[in-house]
């Protein structure tokens, strides 16, 4: 693993993601569409609680929907051919620190639409630096998770099906943490309540990377 | 007979556990007293107990802040029903009062009504080796809400202990399995998870049997609950990861590393996470319930708890150690 390595695997996802557009698109339209039923389905009007349950959930299947593509893209052979030319864990850090900037970048842009769409009431008590945190870290850690999850559901064969299946109730501990931290963030709660919870993502994040670098090498050899 | 002998001792410590955990009595308690609330004046108050022992001359007395009442009149109906009757005097100090039978303590029996300064304290106090025990040698302790639901203390448990343990030998031969290049340790690391998913049956099972009688439902949103349903469906996943893939090395190989990554984030999920959250639990050892260490778990539940625990894991290993020779076999002869 070597950080030039890194680099330019990220510079390749980005041109492979410059190239085809249509998959972006395909993403954003997909948080805007389901952003847009929580709007007709509710009419406004939310309470904090049910404002943050929607919007991790949205957030949530968004980022199956994105991560999916991971490692999905390329065929076998192609697969086979990027790891002889570089180290596989490089392969595993650049795409989950690739697809972290992508969920973060789809967190933020959702909740644009959710205060667009919703109202934005419930930042009014907020405290708002510690609300984007929240999102960050849970776009990472959604990434970071997935990260591997689509790997080993590319390398079975089988597509969305398996990666949701597989990957909700290994998401669940980093859902259940970041929705209360972004609960008691909206809530406005001071930064000594809240920080042991930002300390657990940090952890939960960075373990999980770390799992993902150990265990990746065993999984691309066939 | 070498190789053998934990397996008698498995079966030893359970017929031990079992038995012994559905036949020693509760120790009597108080279970119902009546009124809730007294007022100054004559007051008759009916008394239910629990595998109690109920006297003629029975020491009978309400204490209020160390302060006795002691009862005009004590008629015994049987062994486990008694009526007191007794002359409550205006100006008691604390607000509740608590009923004490044959040194059985009703904490909290009354509400007390026309405080004052205090009360002359009648004669009837007790003399200070207070320990009145009724005679029975070993009891399990009588704890209101859980009654005689408390032996489930041998069963609920235990199982996810066992199912913990299955599911760590598991992760240890997959880890094993991704150094080597054979297929024993996947055998050995599917048939734990088989197991494990048994046990973890068993413990939702009488998990939600134990929630429905103590708590008024059979699952509440609480994070152990949370994390039993999370563990069964990781491992209901890894099954079926394992079903999607036809080739046997392969299949070894991605569903070893499933279970490696689930199986730390799971430990991480049940063992960090409910400390994030730990206020809002009902279940024993989190949000402020006592666990089983100060008060619920007392040496007379120990001396049957840990033999049980250890004869269930013993029970699992049995059933993979069973479960992998014949999957072993299976293989050999379709060979």
């Amino acid at each position: 693993m070597r950080t030039a390595e890194i680099l330019s695997i990220l510079r390749l996802e980005v041109a492979l993601d410059l190239r085809q557009r249509a998959a972006w698109g395909g993403m954003l339209l997909y948080v805007i569409s389901a952003i847009y039923v929580c709007f007709l389905a509710v009419k406004g009007g939310l309470g904090v609680a049910t404002w943050n349950a929607l919007f991790w959930i949205v957030l949530l299947f968004a980022a199956f929907n994105a991560l999916a593509r991971s490692f999905q893209r390329e065929d076998q052979g192609r697969q086979l051919y990027l790891y002889t030319l570089v180290d596989p864990r490089s392969v595993v850090i650049a795409r989950s620190l690739y697809n972290a900037g992508t969920m973060v970048l789809l967190s933020l842009l959702s909740l644009l639409f959710f205060l667009l769409f919703l109202g934005g009431d419930v930042l009014e008590q907020a405290n708002i630096p510690q609300f984007l945190l929240a999102v960050v870290l849970g776009g990472i850690g959604f990434a970071a998770v997935l990260t591997l999850i689509s790997a080993i559901a590319a390398r079975a064969g089988n597509g969305l099906g398996l990666m949701a299946i597989l990957g909700f109730p290994l998401v669940l501990p980093m859902l259940l943490a970041v929705m209360r931290a972004s609960k008691l963030s909206l809530d406005g709660v001071a930064w000594s309540v809240t920080s042991t919870y930002f300390l657990g993502l940090i952890l939960l994040d960075v373990i999980t990377i770390t799992l993902a670098w150990v265990l990746f090498p065993y999984l691309w050899r066939d | 007979m070498k190789h053998w002998w934990w397996k008698f001792l498995a079966v030893a410590l359970l017929l031990i556990a079992s038995i012994a955990g559905l036949w020693v009595p509760l120790s009597p308690a108080l279970v119902h007293v009546s009124p809730s609330r007294i007022v100054p004046g004559e007051v008759v108050i009916d008394v239910t107990g629990y595998n109690t022992r109920f006297a003629d001359g029975m020491r009978t007395y309400l204490v209020n802040d160390s302060q006795y009442v002691c009862p005009i009149r004590v008629d015994v109906i049987d062994a486990t029903h008694a009526r007191i009757v007794a002359e409550v005097p205006a100006g008691m100090r604390a607000s509740m009062t608590d009923l004490i039978v044959q040194g059985m303590t009703y904490p909290g029996a009354f509400f007390t009504d026309s405080l004052g300064e205090g009360i002359e304290s009648g004669a009837c106090a007790p003399t200070p080796s207070k320990l009145d025990l009724t005679g029975l040698a070993f009891a399990f302790p009588n704890r209101s809400i859980l009654y005689e639901s408390i032996r489930n203390l041998f069963f609920h448990v235990p199982m996810w202990f066992t199912m913990i343990a299955l599911m760590g030998i598991s992760v240890w031969r997959s880890i094993k399995g991704l150094g080597s290049n054979s297929l024993d340790h996947d055998r050995a690391a599917v048939s734990a998870v088989h197991v494990g998913l048994v046990f973890c049956g068993l413990g939702l099972a009488t998990g939600a049997v134990w929630a429905r009688a103590t708590w008024g439902a059979f699952w509440t949103n609480d994070v152990k609950l949370n994390g039993a349903a999370v563990t069964a469906l990781i491992y209901l996943a890894y099954l079926v990861l394992r079903g999607s893939i036809p080739d046997a090395y392969k299949r070894a190989r991605l569903s070893a590393i499933y279970n490696i990554f689930a199986f730390v984030l799971l430990v991480l999920f049940l063992f960090v996470v409910p400390r994030l959250n730990a206020i809002d639990s009902l279940h024993p050892g989190n949000g402020g319930n006592s666990g089983f260490n100060d008060l619920d778990l007392d040496n007379r539940l120990r001396v049957i708890f840990y033999p049980a625990v250890a004869g269930w894991v013993l029970l699992g290993v049995w059933m993979v150690d069973l479960r992998t020779r014949a999957a072993r076999l299976t293989e050999q002869m379709d060979r």
